[in-house]
């Protein structure tokens, strides 16, 4: 029986890639992946042989070529005479604008509407009963179109402001107004030095509170190379060095454990200057910043209006509001640890709440003023209200119709996840004297969570991509940039369709690689 | 996922690129049928009437099409295209001829690969506003909110011109001229602009069109006329001549009324040509030899398209213009028929 079972090695034979069950997998693996590809290498062939005769030869050099259409919103500066990419750029950011707002959004109003649906008041819980159905069950395009048409028929148009008998007026004390047009509200600027377009000073000068002004990236110290038809332009070589800074950050901060610890000696300190993964992520952050500094010439600018010869600005204001809050907020949590420290060791709890609260606005009203905070507020000059911050009515309309569409199917997420944690929880809580509001939020919610989470994650693909219905009410995102005029003027549709394809894949690996990271933090640790 | 993606692209740009080479003369004597893009609705231009028969200018000429190459007038599917569609879908071969108030530019004609066989309408860009707005001048509208519709040329020639005159203005990007009217009215902007003749058009549909102006810039040239795919040029030669047949019919007199009389013989080679009762041009374009009587009957001679669908006594009311034949000022001027 033993000598059986090994047969010699030289009798194999052709036909047992076939009839051996050993071969066989492996031979219908490999068969059916030369298919695959000989049908790919087929599609490519016939693709660019057909470009080619139509003499459309797949090129990316029109990419650099003035667009020559406008867009109305903006986050970086363009104009008319702006290259495609460009365009494309603006609208990945429009894109994104609206992704981050319709998430956030939909959760709130997910999880509000997915809890009060199993509220014990049956009018409430049948309301968003009713809710959630109506919203489920109607396309997303015919809400997204509905939102548009009740934000243009029923708002007044700028002009109902104007004059002595103007039938509407600028709410909320002079600060917020609601047009047809879309909603103007206050706008935050930094620096009260700022000069105004006549010349004047926009707000009494103190000197110093100034601001810090935006980084200006011009790009001047650097060349452009050409590679494969593509321009590789100091705008893209900024972006190499930030997006390749950020990815080797990450990988450091995952995979960085090891080279802390030779780093430390190969030992495992205590010391307050050792080096950990957040730490080093933090170097090749500083490392990336500073090689960008001296590569590319920046310079800081207080400019009125923001128009200057850079490619781009970062707001150096911005960002440090940016820094202090996370550093506050990391106090803040440090001292709800230590709080829970104590409560842990003697059963009572010290009252640390309006530190935690100081520490977070103190230093932030602080910082605000420093910079010289201050608002522009709505004027109604000419056609339009000039001044403060616009929100048009495409984003509303779209980041309305979205979040609520979306917020219909977290809600029912919510509550699944809800009715799947068991009731001798919620009845174990009740038994200990905790109210129903915190059994709520201290034991259900965050076993529910748990479960939540990954349809969560397919819900937020979802919004991003149904963004892309954006044009339907003139939202300029990348499917209405790129993907809309700049494929129409240009004619490259498999180009501008594959960049845009390539576009939406990275925006949603991105998300489902952030929540997958949330995920696994708040999933059940088994030890 | 990133995989099918990709694949599904491929197979469309390769069936895309590959319907570009059929004979479409052939395709379409095959099909029985011509498939002929046009707007979404441009009252005048192309749109259905409460019948549901398309109706207008545009369609006029893909009517003539298909009465020349299958003898029948009616047997056109229409495909209502917008800015931002048209062009994918005659690349594509979803239609074999695009008639939708479309700009012969050199891009489009050299770059993206059609073939403009001539023009039926010579345009330029208006701007329409509201009177009680109290504008009178383009140049007035510094800092405006305008209505474009997106894919057109309008759109480029709005950036250029407020750029020429550093005067700033709100793009709102619209995809079809009935949402720009809607856009209009509820004044959500300020202004809208597009073809002049489709601004007349559109002010024609409503309900007080005298309280809304054009203003008296005309910012471009905008030639409109029918398009095919470059490339396939006994299909171009079949369309370009149809066209041609309608200017010289009113050139030469000849209308639907007396077009049968016509038809029997007549003392002039040139309409004899055209109808097909001497010569074999209709051989030549690969058609039956009285294509050309087939297309004037399908809706009479150029004028009278235009008397019927936009000219001075239809609300659209616009004059010929530009439009009237070389031998009355205009720039109407056909090659011969010889
Ligand atoms: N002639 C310009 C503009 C063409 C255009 O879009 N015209 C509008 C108004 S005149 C139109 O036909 N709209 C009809 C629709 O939205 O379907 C071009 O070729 O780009």
């Amino acid at each position: 029986m033993t000598v059986m079972t090994d047969p010699p090695k030289e009798s194999f034979r052709l036909s047992m890639l076939i009839y051996d069950t050993r071969y066989r997998s492996i031979t219908i693996q490999v068969v059916a992946l030369l298919g695959f590809a000989a049908f790919f290498g087929w599609l490519i062939w016939n693709t660019s042989n057909n470009l080619a005769a139509l003499g459309k030869e797949p090129s990316f050099r029109f990419l650099w070529e003035p667009a020559g259409y406008d867009i109305n919103q903006r986050l970086l500066d363009y104009n008319s005479q702006s290259p495609h990419i460009r365009a494309a750029v603006i609208g990945v950011l429009n894109t994104l604008v609206i992704a981050v707002l319709g998430c956030i959004t939909a959760t709130i109003i997910g999880v509000l509407v997915g809890v009060l649906r199993l509220s014990k008041n049956w009018v409430i819980s049948r309301l968003m009963g009713v809710y959630v159905e109506t919203f489920r069950n109607v396309p997303v395009l015919l809400w997204i179109v509905l939102a548009m048409a009740i934000m243009i028929e029923i708002p007044p148009a700028p002009k109902e402001f104007r004059g002595d008998n103007a039938t509407a007026s600028v709410s909320l004390f002079g600060t917020v107004a609601v047009t047809n047009r879309g909603v103007y509200v206050p706008d935050p600027n930094f620096g009260s030095d700022r000069i105004g377009e006549d010349g004047t000073r926009l707000d009494e000068p103190t000197g110093w509170r100034v601001g810090l002004g935006d980084v200006d990236v011009n790009s001047s110290g650097m060349a452009t190379y050409s590679f494969l038809g593509f321009e590789i332009t100091p705008t893209l070589q900024f972006w190499a060095v930030i997006v390749s800074a950020l990815i080797a950050s990450v990988i450091v901060k995952i995979f960085g454990g090891d080279i802390a610890r030779s780093l430390n000696g190969g030992q495992e300190t205590t010391s307050p200057f050792r080096v950990t993964p957040g730490r080093l992520m933090l170097a090749v952050l500083l490392i990336a910043i500073i090689v960008l500094w001296s590569l590319m010439g920046m310079g800081i600018s207080r400019e009125v209006d923001g128009v200057s010869g850079g490619v781009f600005q970062i707001s150096l204001d911005f960002l440090l509001v940016v820094a202090v809050l996370l550093v506050s907020l990391n106090i803040s949590k440090r001292i709800k640890n230590r709080a829970d420290d104590i409560q842990e060791k003697s059963g009572v709890r010290p009252t640390v709440w309006y530190i935690r609260l100081a520490v977070v606005v103190l230093p932030m009203a602080i910082l605000l003023w420093a910079l010289g905070l201050y608002f522009t507020y709505p004027e109604l000059k000419g056609f339009n209200f000039k001044n403060g911050l616009h929100l048009r009515n495409s984003l509303i309309a779209l980041w309305l119709a979205l979040s609520l569409y979306t917020a219909a199917f977290i809600a029912e997420i919510v509550r699944s996840g809800i009715m799947a944690i068991s009731k001798g929880q919620s009845e174990a809580a009740n038994a200990l004297g905790l109210s129903s509001g915190r059994t709520m939020r201290l034991i259900v919610l965050p076993q529910a969570l748990r479960v939540i989470i990954p349809p969560m994650i397919s819900n937020y693909l979802n919004l991003t991509k149904n963004s892309s219905l954006a044009i339907a009410v003139g939202y300029f995102d990348i499917t209405g940039t790129l993907m809309g005029v700049t494929l129409n003027q240009t004619g490259r549709e498999l180009e501008t369709v594959l960049l845009g394809m390539l576009i939406y894949l990275t925006i949603s690996l991105s998300i489902s690689m952030a929540m997958n990271w949330y995920n696994e933090s708040v999933k059940l640790k088994e030890r | 996922m990133k995989k099918s993606v990709f694949l599904g692209a491929l197979t469309v740009a390769s069936i895309a690129a590959g319907g570009a080479f059929a004979g479409t003369l052939d395709d379409v004597k095959a099909r029985g049928k011509l498939n002929c893009g046009v707007t979404t609705g441009l009252v005048g231009f192309a749109a259905p009437d409460a019948n549901g028969e398309w109706e207008g200018f545009d369609v006029g000429v893909c009517r003539a099409v298909a009465a020349a190459v299958l003898g029948d007038a009616t047997a056109v599917e229409f495909v209502p295209t917008t800015g931002k569609t048209r062009f994918t879908a005659l690349a594509s071969g979803e239609i074999d001829l695009l008639a939708r108030n479309t700009t012969w530019t050199f891009s489009r004609d050299v770059d993206l690969k059609f073939e403009f066989v001539g023009v039926n309408y010579y345009d330029g860009q208006g701007f329409m506003v509201p009177t009680n707005l109290g504008v009178t001048s383009a140049k007035d509208l510094d800092g405006a909110t305008v209505c474009i519709q997106t894919g057109t040329t309008t759109e480029l020639n709005l950036a250029d011109f407020f750029r020429a005159n550093s005067i700033s203005y709100e793009p709102v990007p619209i995809e079809t001229n009935a949402e720009a009217q809607q856009q209009y009215l509820a004044g959500a902007c300020d202004v809208y602009t597009t073809d002049a003749s489709g601004l007349a058009a559109t002010r024609a549909t409503f309900e007080a069109p005298d309280e809304h102006v054009l203003l008296p810039e005309i910012i471009s040239k905008e030639p409109l006329g029918p398009l095919v795919r470059h490339g396939d040029n006994e299909w171009g030669d079949v369309v370009r001549w149809t066209l041609n047949a309608l200017i010289t019919a009113e050139e030469l007199g000849v209308t639907s009324a007396n077009i049968a009389e016509m038809a029997a013989g007549s003392n002039n080679p040139e309409i004899n040509r055209l109808l097909g009762t001497e010569g074999s041009l209709g051989e030549m374009l690969g058609l039956s030899a009285d294509w050309g009587k087939n297309a004037l009957e399908a809706g009479g001679n150029y004028a009278e398209l235009f008397e019927k669908n936009i000219g001075e006594n239809t609300p659209i009311a616009l004059s010929r213009g530009l439009n009237a034949q070389w031998t009355d000022g205009g720039l109407l001027y056909s090659p011969p028929f010889r």
